[in-house]
């Protein structure tokens, strides 16, 4: 289906139904939330500025003034992370909607369209597909730049190809379905049929796919700054952090490994809820084998 | 050595609720025997069966009860003694053959797997069994069936393969889970006679699950009507079908053969009776005889590639002409695959003709769903098999029953709350079901509210594409009276699409039969079924079983004149 | 036979497809050069240039020919081995990119063989025993090992294996292996590092796949023959689940493709990633558009190969349907 950079499952089977969470998807939900929160208020606990030389010293080990020991250039290591949750998770959040809002549109209209249209449209996106997405944005970003608008579009589109398949699948299960057909039979159009009978049945997975798309964004925004292709300084998301402070690492201090934790933390939170998600829709006759 | 199967006290339970899915129950199948459980769907009757295999579903637990076979307490086996005992002393012939064989293996390998497991005789010595068991439940090719992956033979002959595949390792019982519910009713009869002989000639006993009472007056000894996961009725065959104790079983039966409706007067007066038994009650059932309403002429209906004539390479239907009478109920029959729901469709424009015509009043209706007007669109209606999958799960009633009234009547305001109110009053459903969801009503209400969205757009027809064939007996007797009265009360005129002869005898005032594309006969229901004058139709009324010990002899000895008549002539 | 000409169409369409594909991604990699905001030229010589070089460049470059031109000529020379030259050294392409192909190959080659077996082994045996400690071993752990990016699995192994224990290099850059110790030394930690991911992936969707299968009617009808679970596994089972589990492997293989990029930055290893991220930076055209169209076909290969053994798998497919 797909490959990136960053370590993003290449198939995810996206639950029909989102069912009632388990304890591990309250898990995944909390984390979640806890990077949420600090995206929101991060600047605003911040204990310092995150562009201000805290220290003389770089890669400070952690103590009670540096809760994370200071960057290469001695910064506060804690609010630049706290600080560059935000941006990455605003990126993220508008590359995936991107990628949902056409994914979802031109999947559904494909789906209920059929004939040519929706022949045209899927061979189009099979295309695209067969081009491992890192490949397109390193060749998209080789010809534009790493503009933080590039970057965000970029990813959305690489995405919307994954979101098209998605949803048109689903919109095709309903546009099988009777109510569907009984509705075609009274001559209601295209439009209505997607806004009134398909949109509120697949809302539920394919807000489950929204959220793994998010984490894929992140997980590409974040190599592609970690190869020095995506946000550039003085700005810094996650994957930036990582980079900027992997020379630590030849001295053996510890500095990359928390905002490579955190994108990781977010990475397994997600999983945790799709998993559990995924789970409870199944496995009825294994537990008989003998 | 002849064991007893029995059933003691056996109560099962939900894992998680505790509710007991089937209560109590105790009976023998004795050796070669068959033993019928009957009931309708969430009766537990599969559960209770499978139990003799000592399998329960996961989310069930036996709570109470043994289950034994001979010396052997099927329930305490396990481990390698359970797999010893699966398949060898008691096998199991499932429901859908297509779906318990396994698509990746070829057929002998999966026949012959059950007794290669359990070691029995040497390879060639099971290879021969099979061809015997091959030849015994005439299957064509013996030699090569085998060789062949399921998808590649045909719905009767898998079925029997099956019975071959639980025959292979010499069973002293088998359980036979609806066997024959998903095949043709001119499969099914074949079949049926197949397994009857094979238990017979072996000796072996059997339980046999079925919701079909007059198919288990052909097969078994004994009978055991389940309701609701309790015992209701136990007897023989005979005790059970022509002295019914229980007022559940006398339903059934009513239901599954209206020649015997008839005789059990007591029951709830339904058309069926009344068809049956009154023929001058029928006269007057009669539409109002006149034009007809809707007529089709030479309707041909196909897919694929198109020549220059703009003919497709695939004909579905061929030149159709019908008549369907104002106020008439008019029932379209035939098998799977004859073309009879493609023709629902393409009066109501979901598919499009190539040729001919559908005239509605006199004025003729495009081929193209997009070309008629919405009066038009109101004017002919469908109402689909499922219910579940006919409302959308996202809408309240009231939305769903709104929409059409406002899309096809134009009508808005109080107007379209006092028509909602009244549809629900014509499909005899209470006012405050508009704020339900359709997860919230039974499946007969939801039924009720599909013929309702119908009624919305103020049809003159209205198609009904299998409406009883999902609903459990005493549901579909309520529905098929709720049509009946909408006819007698509003003037409607209905065309059934079915495969259930005894719904159509007991509904419809003409009938049409279809096969292979092709309209073969038509007439008045009661003369085109008891005297059917095409070769086809024939061959389908002596396939519905009656409920009659002996019937299945009777109509096996009548195929074999009717295809020695058809070689002499 | 019908059922043999059926599965050679099949086959020659799915290879036709997958020449169309690579067809398509060579316009969207040459369209690529065609949306950079001015030029090639001007992006290359940067803020420097004068116009006098920009147009004398774009010349040399043959930009000022019509664009299908450019792009058959840059298809014909792709096809016939010829790549251009760089234009950050005016190396020639074609050997760049045989220097490092061989190296890509080594590693991807060598994590493949290791994990593609480990993977299907772990998910399989997780399958069987569902709900076990070792299944639930597997999936959290599989779960844990998906989420975290190269770079962090990366960066924990050098912080070890490297700097803690001093075992391995961390870094891998050599033009040359003198012995097998020398070759699985610089090794060992790029390839752990890649392989955790896919390792992890592979072994939860065999798992997910079997699973699946194993919820089918026909092995409920198994189990009431009598058939054993290791039996039901391999024999019932393992036939079905080869389509979906090929493609699988195919799908985390190209995924691999991608991993490379990651881990050979990290470890300076000098394949044919590492020179693509390179070239993205300098803006490197006829560098960047080879090595991204090298990938693509490597990709659309794999695929194809999932496609064919799962149609080979499949009765249905390979005997023709009725």
């Amino acid at each position: 289906m797909q490959t990136s950079i960053s370590s993003e499952p290449a198939i995810v089977a996206v639950p029909a139904k989102a069912a009632r969470l388990g304890a591990a998807g309250y898990v995944g939900v909390a984390i979640l939330v806890f990077w949420l929160l600090i995206a929101i208020a991060g600047r605003l606990v911040a204990p310092y500025d995150p562009t201000e030389f805290v220290s003389d010293e770089g890669f400070l080990a952690p103590s009670l003034q540096f809760l994370l020991g200071t960057d290469y250039l001695g910064r506060d290591l804690f609010s630049r992370l706290l600080v560059g949750t935000q941006l990455t998770l605003v990126m993220a959040l508008i590359a995936t909607m991107i990628a949902s809002s056409v994914g979802t549109f031109l999947g559904v209209f494909a789906a209920v369209a059929g004939g040519w249209v929706d022949m045209a449209l899927s061979r189009v996106n099979d295309a695209f597909l067969s081009f491992p997405t890192t490949i397109l944005g390193l060749v998209i970003i080789a010809a534009l730049g790493s503009h933080i608008p590039v970057l965000v579009i970029t990813t959305g589109l690489i995405y919307s190809t994954s979101v098209f398949r998605v949803s048109r699948a689903l919109a095709m299960d309903q546009a099988q379905l009777d109510y569907v057909v009984v509705a075609k039979a009274r001559g209601e159009g295209r439009w209505w049929i997607i806004a009134h009978e398909v949109l509120p049945n697949i809302f539920a997975p394919l807000l489950v796919d929204f959220g793994m798309r998010l984490t894929f964004a992140i997980l590409f925004l974040s190599a592609l700054s970690f190869l020095g292709l995506g946000v550039q300084p003085p700005l810094a998301d996650w994957g930036t952090l990582v980079r900027e402070n992997m020379t630590g690492l030849t001295s053996g201090v510890f500095t990359p490994i928390f905002p490579a934790m955190a994108i990781a933390s977010f990475a397994i939170g997600l999983n945790l809820i799709v998993d559990d998600l995924a789970t409870r829709s199944g496995q009825h006759i294994v537990g008989k084998l003998i | 050595m002849k064991n007893h199967l029995s059933f003691k006290n056996l109560t099962i339970c939900r894992d998680d609720t505790g509710a007991a899915i089937v209560k109590d129950i105790s009976f023998d199948v004795a050796p070669g025997k068959v033993v019928a459980l009957i009931g309708e769907s969430g009766s537990g009757k599969t559960t209770v069966s499978l139990t003799a295999l000592g399998y329960v579903r996961s989310g069930l637990r036996v709570t109470g009860g043994t289950v034994t076979f001979g010396d052997t307490d099927i329930l305490a086996l396990s481990g390698h003694a359970l797999r010893d005992f699966r398949g060898r002393r008691i096998a199991y012939v499932a429901q859908s053959a297509a779906a318990a064989f396994n698509p990746g293996l070829t057929i002998g390998f999966q026949v012959a797997e059950t007794a290669s497991i359990h070691a029995l005789g040497t390879a060639a010595e099971r290879q021969a069994h099979v061809f015997k068991l091959y030849e015994e439940l005439q299957l064509p090719a013996a030699a090569t069936i085998g060789d062949r992956y399921p998808h590649e033979v045909s719905g009767g002959q898998l079925q029997r393969l099956m019975a071959a595949m639980a025959m292979s390792a010499g069973p002293e019982c088998i359980v036979f889970d609806e066997p024959t519910t998903a095949l043709d009713v001119t499969t099914q009869v074949d079949v049926l006679k197949t397994f009857k002989d094979l238990i017979q000639g072996h000796g072996i006993g059997a339980v046999y699950v079925s919701h079909d009472l007059a198919v288990v007056a052909q097969i078994a000894d004994e009978i055991v009507v389940l309701q609701a996961g309790e015992i209701v009725e136990h007897g023989t065959v005979e005790q059970v079908i022509n002295k019914p104790q229980h007022h559940y079983t006398k339903l059934l039966i009513a239901a599954s053969d209206p020649e015997i409706a008839s005789k059990t007067a007591k029951l709830p007066k339904r058309p069926a009776t009344v068809l049956i038994s009154d023929s001058s009650k029928h006269a007057e059932m009669m539409p109002t005889e006149g034009d007809p309403v809707l007529r089709i002429r030479d309707l041909c209906v196909g897919y694929g590639a198109t020549n220059r004539q703009g003919e497709p390479s695939v004909k579905v239907l061929k030149d159709i002409n019908l008549d369907i009478k104002a106020r008439s109920i008019h029932a379209v029959i035939g098998e799977s695959g004859s073309g009879k729901s493609t023709l629902a469709r393409a009066i109501c424009g979901l598919t499009r003709f190539y040729q001919g015509q559908v005239l509605l009043d006199g004025a003729s209706l495009s081929p193209d769903l997009k070309s008629r007007t919405r009066a038009e669109l109101g004017r002919v209606q469908m109402v689909m098999q499922m219910a579940d999958v006919a409302l959308n799960p996202a809408h309240t009633i009231d939305k769903i029953l709104r929409r059409p009234i406002q899309y096809i009547t134009g009508e808005t305001g109080s107007a379209v709350d006092d028509r909602i109110a009244d549809l629900l009053h014509k499909v005899k459903l209470p006012a405050d079901v508009a704020r339900r969801l359709p997860r919230e009503l039974s499946g007969g209400q939801k039924q009720r509210i599909n013929l309702a969205r119908a009624l919305a757009g103020q049809p003159r027809v209205v198609l009904c594409d299998e409406v009883t064939s999902a609903l459990d007996t005493v549901v579909r007797n309520a529905i098929i009276d709720l049509i009946w009265s909408l006819r007698e009360d509003l003037g409607l005129t209905f065309v059934m699409i079915s495969h259930d002869i005894s719904t159509v005898a007991a509904l419809c005032d003409e009938v049409a039969v279809m096969h292979r594309g092709h309209v073969v006969e038509q007439g008045g229901t009661e003369s085109t079924l008891r005297a059917p004058r095409h070769a086809y139709t024939r061959k389908l009324m002596r396939s519905v079983p009656h409920l009659r010990v002996g019937w299945l002899e009777q109509a096996i000895d009548h195929r074999h004149t009717d295809t020695q008549l058809v070689l002499e002539g | 036979m019908k059922g043999q000409a059926l599965f050679a169409t099949l086959i020659l369409k799915r290879a036709g497809a997958g020449i169309f594909t690579l067809w398509f991604v060579s316009i969207l990699v040459f369209a690529a050069s065609a949306i950079l905001p001015g030029d090639v030229a001007e992006a290359v010589l940067g803020q420097s240039a004068t116009p006098e070089t920009i147009a004398a460049l774009r010349e040399k470059l043959g930009l000022t020919r019509p664009l299908w031109e450019q792009y058959g000529d840059w298809l014909f020379g792709f096809v016939s081995g010829d790549l251009g030259q760089s234009l950050a050294s005016g190396a020639d392409v074609t050997q760049l990119i045989m220097d490092r192909l061989s190296n890509t190959l080594l590693l991807g080659g060598l994590t493949a063989a290791i994990a593609v077996p480990f993977a299907l082994l772990i998910g399989l045996v997780a399958a069987t025993f569902p709900g076990s400690a070792g299944d639930r071993a597997v999936t959290i752990g599989s779960l844990v090992l998906v989420s975290v990016p190269e770079y962090l699995m990366a960066t924990i192994l050098v912080m070890i294996f490297a700097i803690k224990l001093g075992w391995f290099p961390a870094v891998s850059y050599t033009t040359e292996f003198t012995s097998f110790g020398h070759l699985f030394s610089v090794m060992v930690l790029p390839i752990l590092a890649l392989s955790a991911s896919i390792t992890a992936q592979m072994a939860r969707m065999t798992r997910a796949t079997v699973l699946n299968i194993l919820g089918s009617t026909f092995i409920e009808m198994a189990l009431l023959k009598g058939v054993s679970r290791w039996r039901i596994i391999f024999t019932h089972a393992l036939p079905n689940a080869i389509g979906p589990i090929a493609n699988v492997v195919a799908l985390n293989l190209a995924y691999l493709l991608s991993g490379v990029v990651i881990v050979e930055t990290i470890f300076a290893y000098p394949g044919l990633a590492k020179l693509l991220v390179d070239a993205v930076a300098s803006r490197d055209f006829p560098v960047v558009q080879s090595c991204a169209l090298i990938f693509c076909a490597s990709y659309t290969v794999l695929m194809l190969v999932a496609d064919v053994l799962a149609i080979l798998a499949n009765p249905r497919l390979r005997r023709g349907g009725h």
